[in-house]
């Protein structure tokens, strides 16, 4: 078997994640060159590596596949190891090992979710990204950071255990590991299916997404926003292609987070929630299904971790050249930052689906898949959202920090290989854009998509334009809302706020019952019964022998009695006799009785 | 010293931008009769449906998140208390 385990050589995963370990024991350029290497070498272990089941390990009567290779899977491997390469050329100067430990960790257990032939598998490298991106946010060393990746653990924790149960039961009820399509048409499919809706924030479980990736350092969040949901989108294109619910959940997954972006003052916030919303066209996609719109869903998972870790390195590069992120405190930098500026525009025209730009030639493959199937209402809301998506992500996130009134801020370019990471980035983003052939050509289905046609064009310019048109004549006559240094409340109040609400009732109810069982038992029952057994011996004994006082009557001699008996108990010093006589005395009343 | 890159703090260069963003509008507006257009629903081919579809979106998403800030909108430390 160990001949066959590294004939393609070693799994792109095992790549990642062994070869993070040595990270920490290597220094200078050289170390550089070495995490630069990693996501190369993985690379090019996925182009020559065959379609089938590969790297397989056999483990009690269970196998564990580490490569399920189909073209499916080989796409989203392609693009976790290509963004993996910018995320690790932008991150290269931090001194921090725990982070680049953590990013290969996570990247290489994205890829291993990725491969996953069989559940265990799956499951292993499902919780193995979940603990290996906390520390993406705890690397912040903030007293926010820290509570953020506290609750992120939490939540993911939660999913995966409603993963792990769907997936016992699943084995339980077919004693197969394999993944295959499956249907919700049981307890172990639907919490598989709540397992991996966590990790794809499918409202209302989407709040730990732009309740943690904000918090995350600066090079931290670019890992992040490839991985968890991505990985996710992968998952649910494997098992649940189809799933009406799916359409619905993603429909309002688009329109949902774009309300929040409007009134989000953070910057990477704003991203964060349309994040959540491009990760609602491809949950749509899925729910759709055809040929059509699975294709859709890839090339946009493909596009989209591209122009969202570029839009995620931007904001990152002015989070540490300023060391500010909000709203009202950006403004101008386009002047001393105009490269960064001008890749941020290039994200944020990709992720609005401007004609050549990336997210034109794959969302509109998810657009035209609803109109096919002719779901109209869907079809709407997928075209608000679009609207809506330009709005805040592509006007937005570039207007309040670029240009806007100024913040008299004169922060410098960030260092070369920032810039060089955001160029390729924003390189493929407008490559892809104006020449979808490569992308098509490595998509789970043949492609028959024209997406340049001059209805299409237009049509899509029109519809943001005309957003722009808005957004301008709203800035101009003041009814655009303020940006405002707030909070606003999202499902995650549920477990921030409630949580707090549930402990005290919990103090409350469960100490009240704790209360009343110890004043009950422990001081109540127990003390009688102790009292019981320390004073009756010798209120008996007083009883029996007050008829013998040898002292006279009366109320004095009789009590100068009892303490005499009683100092004999405490004492242990009673009369010979008088033991005697009680001993001889349960004799006869023994006798009688039996 | 470098002279500071900053064309847009002259208000005539603004304008100016404003001024090609509007005649792209109407350009796109004014081509509109003339696209052959393939359409899956039958609103799709109306005249500049897709010009007031993004207009009326970006409108209701802004007034409608302006109404949700009422309900949704707690200081910073919101959360810390």
């Amino acid at each position: 078997m160990s001949q066959t385990f590294f004939s393609f050589g070693i799994p792109p995963a095992l790549i990642f994640i062994i070869g993070a370990l040595f990270i920490p024991l290597l220094k200078g350029k050289l170390k550089s060159a070495y995490m630069l290497m990693l996501p190369v070498l993985a690379f090019l272990v996925l182009v020559i590596v065959p379609e089938g089941s590969n790297w397989i390990v056999r483990i009690v009567q269970y196998d564990l596949v580490l490569g399920k290779v189909d073209r499916l899977s080989r796409v989203f491997g392609y693009i976790f190891t290509i963004i993996s390469f910018l995320a690790v050329l932008y991150a290269i100067k931090v001194e921090d090992n725990v982070q680049h430990v953590a990013g290969f960790m996570y990247a290489g257990a994205g890829l291993g979710v990725t491969f996953a032939g069989d559940l265990f598998t799956l499951y292993i490298f499902w919780e193995l990204m979940a603990v290996a991106s906390t520390f993406l946010i705890l690397a912040r060393k903030t007293q926010k950071a820290q509570s953020a990746a506290f609750r992120y653990i939490m939540v993911h924790i939660f999913g995966g255990l409603c993963l792990l149960a769907g997936i016992v039961i699943y084995i339980q009820e077919t004693g197969s590991t394999e993944i295959v399509r499956l249907t919700l048409c049981s307890a172990g499919t639907w919490l598989i299916f709540i397992g991996v809706a966590v990790n794809a924030a499918i409202p209302p479980l989407h709040p730990w997404l732009q309740d943690a990736y904000p918090e995350a350092t600066v090079t931290g969040a670019v890992f992040l926003s490839a991985f968890t949901t991505k990985s996710a989108v992968y998952v649910m294109a494997r098992i649940y292609p189809g799933t009406e619910l799916l359409i619905w959940l993603g429909a309002l997954m688009t329109a949902i987070p774009i309300f929040y972006a409007v009134l989000e003052n953070d910057i990477r916030r704003v991203l964060a929630y349309s994040l959540i919303n491009q990760v609602g066209f491809m949950m749509c996609g899925v729910g759709i299904g055809s040929a059509l719109a699975i294709n859709g869903t890839v090339s946009h998972a493909f596009c989209h971790i591209l122009y969202k870790a570029l839009l995620f390195m931007s904001a990152g590069a002015v989070l540490q050249m300023t060391g500010k992120i909000r709203c009202t405190d950006l403004g101008g930098l386009y002047k001393t930052m105009p490269l960064t500026c001008l890749f941020c525009i290039v994200g944020a025209a990709s992720i609005s689906a401007f004609p050549m730009f990336s997210g034109f030639v794959s969302k509109s493959m998810i657009v035209s898949a609803a109109a096919h199937e002719k779901l109209a209402i869907v079809w709407l809301m997928l075209q608000f959202a679009s609207a809506g998506v330009f709005h805040h992500a592509g006007i937005k996130v570039p207007f309040f920090t670029f240009f806007g009134h100024d913040s008299g801020i004169r922060a410098k370019e960030p260092p070369w290989n920032m810039l060089l990471a955001m160029g390729i980035a924003a390189f493929l983003c407008i490559f892809i854009g104006l020449y979808p052939a490569p992308l098509y050509k490595i998509l789970p289905y043949p492609v028959h998509y024209e997406p340049f046609t001059a209805f299409h064009i237009v049509a899509q310019l029109q519809l943001l334009m005309f957003g722009a048109l808005a957004f301008c004549l709203l800035i101009l006559s003041g009814n655009y809302p303020a940006e405002m240094r707030a909070v606003n409340l999202d499902t995650d109040w549920f477990y921030r706020k409630g949580a707090k609400w549930i402990y005290v009732a919990a103090d409350k109810a469960l100490n009240g019952v704790n209360n009343a069982c110890d004043r009950l038992f422990v001081k109540g029952v127990v003390g009688a019964a102790i009292r019981f057994f320390k004073d009756a011996p010798l209120k008996l004994t007083i009883l029996l022998s007050r008829p013998f006082s040898p002292l006279e009557e009366g109320e004095l001699k009789q009590r100068r009695f009892d303490e005499m008996i009683s100092s004999m108990f405490t004492t242990g010093t009673i009369p010979i006799g008088v033991s005697a006589a009680a001993a001889i005395g349960v004799f006869v009343m023994l006798f009688f009785l039996l | 010293m470098k002279k500071e890159f900053a064309v847009f703090d002259k208000p005539e260069n603004v304008k100016r931008f404003l001024r090609v963003f509007y005649v792209c509008l109407g350009v796109l507006i004014l081509i509109d009769p003339f696209i052959h257009k393939h359409t899956e629903f039958p609103w799709e081919g109306a005249f500049g449906f897709f010009a007031s579809y993004g207009f009326a979106s970006c409108v209701l998403l802004i007034f409608i998140a302006k109404g949700l800030r009422i309900f949704l909108k707690k200081d910073e430390q919101y959360y810390d208390r």
